[in-house]
């Protein structure tokens, strides 16, 4: 960044809960297991409640609550004992009331903070709230005409405010990931950011470095990837700063990405903004929560990112690093978690395998999961493949490019380790008494290089070494194979 | 037996009576639905927008089954079997179209029945149509509906009273036996005072609001209209009861108030609050001596009328305005003809999504338009504080004040308004002098008080009086029994006076 000036971040996350129902009536929040949003026939999943008919009413639905809690308990926020719905009043189409029940003045969790890791160290970022509210539905603009859906309407959101604590893309991208680890890790939203469950709005400024006045901010609005936020934020800032050393104002305005051209474009400015003419809404009472509620939710919360993090580096001395890639997600500390229980049982050894399990998941694992844009959990390797090929791996029984073969095997076609290591012929040979005679053929046939090696050249080890893989066809032991030759031609 | 209407209200003037008539086959379920079909038909009262025969039949014919079964009427379980009633046009009954006397909704036809009409149903009642009424709820005279003005049932060159105007005249001229009305301001107690029928505001949350259009949300309330106290008592023991699809709605069960009219009332244990501030300028003679004559009666039987203040009194209608017409402009957003009501049509050619809206919205009337534009203003950043705001904070001072006057009596007596019916087009030019004859009943509606309003008496034209009794939250059924009483002595009055 310019050396003048720093950044001010504060995000504004949309998050979509994975509740049965919607959020003020009983029409279905979700498509059925199976079925793709995008597939499910226009309007199938709407009532008189959420197509805004006269006379329909809102009733709250008590999960969205439990899920609005569980979110600030696990961001140490404050849970209001009472809260309020109100009304955000505005004309769209695909808004079937005129207004969307949001929360304003009184928002159900107020005033807790998040951890972030970056390449500059840990930080502490603010969170200024955790609201409830209800999504709108979308409209589909066809040639001369447009048609809104209303599947979506009334599907619960929470809506999580951060401070202007962020001061690079970076910081935004790690809060923006930590947060998603956490309302997975509570399973009170699936993270989808393809299809927006997951949604975010950024707010900018720029100011001299050191200055106290913040400076004028752009929003920019729905980015629904990590990578793009931080682009976004990353064109943003540069954008502002231009404007300003041009002898410019920054406008308060609201932006768009453009993720393809990688640019920030504007949609609309501050005058053409809305007055959302907030009030309670009449319809709903107050949502009143008993302490003994709260306790019950803070006792199943489940062990979040941070809390697993430590008992990795403590438990299993993996490195800070290593532990941060492991809890990204649910899923794939569980699959780890899974691996290290069926090699637990080898206690002495447990700290280097629990770290040849980490390099095994977040390298070859993590690869192929990415490669082939399949989900870990659906994936045909199980965490006993992995925990049984680390096992191999670490008795030498296999070679590194062994286990390669055999986790590329079973990814493909399944199966278990021991069957692949045998079908494939990769146990690698470590008896010195079967080794023996290729290594005397091999001393026969590399005269010269035996002379040099004998002389002082120890380089040539290797050479040895893969003359002698190449004749076992890759099963021998290296580290045995260069302990036999040692042994014959240096006679220790 | 072709008797007319008129005749039939005479000989039976309650759902008691019509019952016994049932049991006693002296009337038909069927004959009696046909004869109140006709006579709404034809009728030039334009107190109803839709009728619906063919669903009143359909029904008159299930309840005659169910009669010749049982061959007695099983008051405990039916209530209401076969007694024909009007609902509203603001409350919707599934299939028949809801337009809320808007040319916005003419068309719409809702998919679900309220709560109210369900109960009423569930109980036996004939549906024979929707009653006129102000657009929205919005008026005091019934000239607001986009179907033309209600005329008055006794007195054809005056109002009827508004917003439930259709009500109170089909009631009052036999063109139903009961109806369902809706109170806001006091849409249900003005139009029965100038009609000269009963009508109950409920305590607020006591009928469930699922299925009645919004006007404004946290002072609208569901309430019976009747020829009699105990056919009020009747039908709100059937409609009151917490209703899961309302969150507002009180989790009590349905109230016991027919039971409570035959009790014995403790007269020398009631105590009438008598607010100052009510009998002031404004204030017609004639309403002033007949609100005055019942007092009295009360006091011959034993009451203690107690003085009570109500200093806010002079605010009322600035906080009532301010919080009605900011909840409307809410509640009226969703009619944008997106989904439902009347829409433009491609061969309109509509160039944008704002012509769309105007050409949609455009179709409100006048006095709907001038409170969505001020609820609009009174809501706005900037405003919303000295308007909205300070509205509320007012609202409960008052709601406070109202609590602490009854901490020394039981009931508040009251004119329903200042004058008898109106003439038709007399204030409807001034929209102010149409609001200041709320004063009287807005205050339950702000508080969420249930309040009566009963026939008390005529001005030299022959136009009803309505005495408005006012009680703490929830005692309907005291409400009642006094009002029951009244009720009984009012009809000797007026048998000696003819």
């Amino acid at each position: 960044m310019h050396p003048e000036f720093e950044a001010v971040i504060g995000l504004e996350v949309h998050c979509q809960l994975s509740t049965q129902t919607k959020i003020f009536c009983a029409c279905p929040a979700r498509a059925p297991s199976g079925v793709s949003v995008a597939d499910l026939v226009s309007n199938a999943h709407t009532c008189p409640v959420c197509a805004g008919h006269p006379g329909a009413l809102p009733v709250l639905n008590r999960k969205v609550v439990e899920f609005a809690i569980l979110a600030g308990l696990a961001t140490h926020c404050q849970i209001r004992r009472k809260s309020v719905f109100a009304r955000k009043n505005y004309f769209y189409p695909d808004l079937p009331k005129g207004y969307q029940i949001s929360q304003f003045d009184l928002p159900i969790c107020e005033g807790g903070f998040l951890e972030i890791q970056t390449s500059s160290g840990r930080k502490r970022i603010t969170l200024q709230r955790i609201h409830m509210e209800e999504d709108a539905g979308k409209n589909i603009h066809m040639p001369g005409y447009s048609l809104v859906n209303l599947n979506r309407a009334g599907v619960p959101l929470i809506e999580i405010v951060s401070a202007p604590d962020m001061k690079t893309p970076e910081e935004a991208g790690a809060y923006l990931r930590a947060l998603h680890a956490i309302v997975t890790y509570l399973e009170i939203c699936d993270g989808n950011m393809q299809e927006g469950n997951f949604r975010c709005d950024a707010n900018v400024s720029v100011m001299p470095k050191g200055s106290k006045t913040l400076g004028t901010r752009a929003e920019i609005k729905n980015v629904n990837s990590f990578r793009f936020v931080e682009k976004a934020i990353e064109y943003e800032i540069a954008r502002q700063i231009e404007v300003i050393q041009s002898g410019q104002k920054v406008l308060q305005e609201t932006r768009t990405f453009d993720a393809q051209k990688g640019v920030t474009l504007s949609m609309r400015s501050k005058e053409e903004a809305q007055d959302y003419r907030y009030f309670p809404d009449p319809d709903l009472i107050p949502v009143q929560i008993q302490e003994s509620w709260i306790d019950e939710l803070r006792g199943i919360l489940p062990e979040l990112p941070e809390q697993k993090k430590s008992r990795y580096v403590q438990s299993w001395g993996l490195t800070q690093y290593d532990a941060d890639i492991l809890t990204s997600s649910k899923s794939l500390a569980q699959f780890f978690e899974k691996v290290m229980e069926r090699l637990g049982k080898s206690k002495e050894s447990v700290n280097t395998l629990a770290k040849l399990a980490s390099n095994w998941i977040s390298g070859e694992l993590i690869r192929l999961v990415n490669e082939s844009g399949q989900d870990l959990a659906m994936s045909r390797v199980l965490p006993e493949h992995l925990a049984d090929l680390v096992e191999l791996v670490h008795q030498k029984t296999i070679s590194h490019t062994g286990a390669k073969r055999v986790l590329a095997v079973i990814w493909e076609a399944g199966g278990t380790v021991s069957e692949v290591v045998e079908r494939e012929g990769l146990r690698q040979v470590s008896d010195a008494s079967a080794l023996d005679p290729i290594i005397d053929k091999i001393i026969e046939m590399h005269p010269q290089q035996v002379q040099e090696f004998k002389s002082g050249k120890e380089k040539l080890l290797g050479f040895f070494v893969g003359q002698a893989m190449k004749e076992t066809s890759g099963k021998g032991n290296p580290s045995l194979l260069g302990d036999l030759f040692k042994k014959k031609l240096l006679g220790d | 037996m072709s008797l007319t209407t008129d005749a039939i209200v005479k000989q039976f003037p309650s759902v008691k009576h019509i019952h016994d008539a049932f049991d006693s086959k002296k009337l038909s379920v069927f004959e009696l639905t046909q004869s109140f079909l006709k006579s709404a038909s034809e009728s030039r009262h334009n107190a109803y927008i839709t009728l619906c025969p063919e669903l009143a039949l359909e029904q008159a014919r299930a309840a005659q089954v169910i009669l010749e079964k049982e061959k007695k009427v099983p008051r405990e379980k039916l209530p209401l079997l076969g007694i024909p009633l009007g609902i509203k046009d603001l409350i919707h009954r599934q299939g028949v179209r809801t337009t809320c006397a808007s040319k916005v909704l003419e068309n719409y036809i809702p998919p679900f029945s309220a709560t109210a009409v369900s109960r009423l149903e569930s109980a036996g009642a004939i549906v024979l149509g929707k009653l006129n009424l102000d657009e929205f709820g919005m008026g005091g005279s019934n000239e607001n509906s986009a179907f033309g003005p209600v005329i008055h049932p006794t007195h054809p060159d005056r109002v009827p009273g508004g917003s439930s105007g259709g009500s109170a005249c089909a009631v009052r001229a036999s063109l139903c036996f009961g109806a369902l009305g809706t109170d806001t301001g006091g849409s249900v107690r003005l139009p029965a005072s100038y009609c000269g029928i009963v009508g109950l505001k409920p305590t607020y949350g006591r009928v469930s609001r699922y299925g009645l259009t919004a006007f404004a949300s946290s002072l609208d309330q569901i309430g019976p209209m009747s020829r009699t106290v105990e056919d009020a008592a009747l039908m709100l023991d059937v409609l009151s009861g917490h209703d899961p699809l309302d969150s507002t709605s009180d989790l009590r069960g349905a109230t016991q108030a027919r039971i409570a009219l035959s009790r014995e009332i403790n007269w020398s244990a009631t105590r009438i609050g008598v607010p100052k501030e009510y009998f002031v300028e404004g204030l017609s003679a004639e309403v002033q001596s007949s609100i005055e004559k019942s007092l009295q009666w009360f006091e011959s039987r034993g009451a203690k009328l107690v003085p009570v203040s109500l200093p806010l009194t002079p605010y009322v209608i600035s906080v009532y305005y301010l919080i009605a017409v900011s909840e409307a402009s809410s509640n009226l957003a969703r009619f944008d003809g997106v989904r439902y009501g009347v829409r433009p049509l491609a061969a309109d050619h509509v160039k944008d999504l704002r012509e769309f809206y105007t050409q949609v919205r455009g179709r409100f009337g006048a006095e709907v338009k001038r409170r969505i534009i001020l609820g609009t203003f009174a809501l706005s950043s900037g405003y919303a504080d000295d308007y909205y705001r300070l509205a509320c904070q007012v609202r409960r001072k008052m709601t406070e004040d109202l609590q602490q006057a009854f901490r020394s009596v039981d009931f508040i007596a009251s004119p329903v308004a200042p004058t008898t019916a109106y003439r038709l087009g007399e204030k409807s030019q001034d929209p102010l002098q149409m609001y200041l004859n709320d004063i009287y009943t807005i205050p339950a509606n702000l508080a969420g008080l249930p309040a009566l309003s009963i026939p008390c008496g005529q001005d030299r034209d022959g136009l009803p009086i309505g005495l408005q009794l006012m009680a703490p939250h929830f005692q309907e059924e005291p409400l009642l029994a006094v009002g029951h009483a009244l009720e009984q002595w009012q009809k000797g009055e007026s048998f000696h006076a003819s």
